[in-house]
């Protein structure tokens, strides 16, 4: 693959739909490209040649002369039954381990990937993630609604597996429906149907030099060890609550999240990362620090039902280290 | 505040009750409470005999704090590397194992309970919002208990319990990383905070903080 210079600031671009080989080999790649699907109604097509994945992200929005969408204020909830739902729903966001536990493989909450439970452009906010379901995804045929994607971040991104209950909570599950009247209200007034900016994660440009993990573990040393340890397990409080969320290991996200992508992460962790430094980090260096988190170990994909092979082949055709040589073993393999 | 540290280290001296916490003949209770010949003044002069500090002086409580963050801070104060001139002559000569005894001794104190903070109701909303919330659209200010933990109770060894700390000491570390006298916390992360905040938020927050109590264990 060629590396063309590119510019380093952030770009939005429409959605495209990239034929990608399995993921890469080596340590370090040249200017990986990323292979969205198309979700939402302003999505493009998604060709033929599209491999499975249940976890896929909404692409980013085109830039728009309308700003950023802006939820409603904390203190506006209303009362009444529904008032209590919102504010059940923005619990079970804010700390999952304590509101919805049984469904937990690990310790994350909603909010370790949605920043400002939720609100944050450029975080993956609900208020945009509301108006784009439902969707019809080709890879699966068949409309998939915002239950089901809820469901998907249990599965992956929470690893229900291990969960207590060992799976999701079913779609008609009280959980399920207070979530969803948080991502609803929060959503107030926005149009439904069309893709805010701010939606998902920016996509960054293929960085220039490639990633590389070498320069991602200097990276994570310096500005991320602080907060998520050295053993990237994350922390616990004095009381033993979840305060920094594991990025690898058995208590973090599975092989089949979202974010176990390389582009989708340094997206997250660019506009994002670290706390209250968002943007400090070159995008060069956000590139390097997602490949050198997603190079260590972690929960099996679910959907692995023969060998890790099988797997990469249907299930990551897209920029990830899945498959290849871990630090102790394959990466994907089962603990 | 020199009246006040003599005649309080007066009162200190006079205590013949040791604390709980530590066995006797321990060397960082030994320390925090009579000294050393080398010039090191007892702790409990200024921190209390409980390790809860002073409010009015603005002393801070070091009961139950991080172990390796009250180690860290005592070596930094000796070194110079956090100005804190009421403190660094008497700690001339203290040795890392000295600092981290008086780190182990002081952690295995029993932390102090919320303040009886006066807030307004201004203050207050102000304040926890900032601590639990923070102000993310165009300010980018993270939450105090984002870092410092869901109660307050601390993080680790670099973010130390907020909840119950006196918000006279909160407010002056804050003050301090805003005007760039304090500047030892990594990667200038409350440095970025709280040069972002006004001496109104600054007052809230602290005060709030202050007169939070501890989530109980889960």
């Amino acid at each position: 693959m060629s590396c063309p210079s590119l510019s380093s600031s952030l770009v939005y671009v429409i959605p495209l739909v990239i034929t990608l080989g399995a993921c890469s080999a080596t340590d370090s790649v040249p200017a990986p490209e990323s292979a969205e699907v198309s979700a939402g109604p302003s999505g493009s097509e998604a060709s033929s040649t599209e491999r499975v994945d249940f976890q896929a992200e909404l692409p980013p929005a085109p830039p728009s002369e309308v700003g950023t969408f802006v939820p409603p204020p904390r203190d506006s909830l209303p009362d009444g039954p529904f008032g209590e739902a919102v504010r059940r729903g923005e619990a079970i966001f804010t700390d999952t381990p304590a509101h919805a536990g049984s469904f937990l493989g690990n310790q994350l909450s909603c909010v370790n990937c949605h920043l400002d439970a939720g609100r944050r452009a450029d975080s993956a906010p609900m208020w945009a993630a509301w108006v784009s379901y439902p969707a019809y995804r080709k890879k699966n045929d068949r409309v998939n609604s915002m239950e089901e994607r809820i469901q998907g971040c249990f599965t992956y991104s929470m690893n229900a597996g291990a969960s207590p209950t060992g799976d999701a909570p079913e779609a008609a599950d009280p959980l399920i429906t207070d979530l969803s009247a948080y991502f609803f209200w929060l959503a107030s007034a926005a149009p439904t149907g069309v893709s805010l900016p701010g939606r998902g994660y920016p996509r960054l440009a293929p960085p220039p030099q490639g990633w590389d993990i070498e320069r991602g573990a200097q990276v994570y040393a310096d500005r991320c060890a602080i907060c998520h340890g050295d053993d990237g397990v994350g922390q616990v409080d004095s009381a033993g609550a979840p305060a920094f969320p594991a990025l690898w290991g058995p208590q973090s996200f599975n092989w089949g999240a979202g974010m176990h992508r390389v582009n989708t992460s340094a997206g997250f962790i660019f506009a994002n990362m670290p706390l209250g430094q968002a943007r400090t980090l070159s995008e060069q260096q956000a590139w390097d620090v997602a490949a050198y988190i997603n190079s260590q170990p972690r929960p099996a994909d679910p959907r692995q039902t023969g060998t890790v092979e099988e797997a990469d082949e249907r299930f990551h055709q897209h920029d990830c280290r899945y498959g290849d040589a871990g630090p102790e073993r394959q990466l994907g393999e089962r603990g | 505040m020199k009246f006040t540290v003599r005649l309080t280290l007066l009162a200190a001296l006079a205590l013949v009750s040791v604390p709980s916490g530590a066995e006797s003949g321990d060397r960082g209770m030994e320390l925090a409470t009579t000294g050393a010949g080398t010039g090191i003044v007892p702790c409990v002069a200024c921190h209390g005999a409980d390790g809860l500090g002073n409010s009015a002086a603005a002393f801070p409580s070091l009961a139950g704090l991080d172990q390796d963050y009250i180690t860290r801070q005592l070596r930094l104060i000796r070194d110079g590397g956090r100005a804190v001139p009421v403190m660094a002559p008497g700690l001339s000569s203290l040795t890392d194992g000295d600092a981290e005894a008086l780190g182990r001794y002081y952690a295995s104190l029993t932390p102090p309970p919320a303040a009886d903070a006066a807030l307004s109701d201004e203050e207050a909303a102000t304040g926890e919002a900032l601590a639990r919330v923070g102000d993310w659209p165009g300010r980018e200010l993270p939450a105090c208990l984002q870092c410092h933990g869901p109660d307050g109770g601390g993080v680790g060894e670099a973010f130390p319990a907020l909840a119950g700390q006196h918000a006279s000491y909160l407010a002056a570390q804050l003050t301090a990383w805003k005007e760039g006298a304090r500047g030892t916390d990594p990667n200038d992360l409350m440095g970025t905070i709280a040069r972002k905040l006004t001496e109104t938020e600054i007052q809230a927050v602290s005060k709030w903080l202050a007169a939070t109590p501890r989530r109980s264990e889960r």
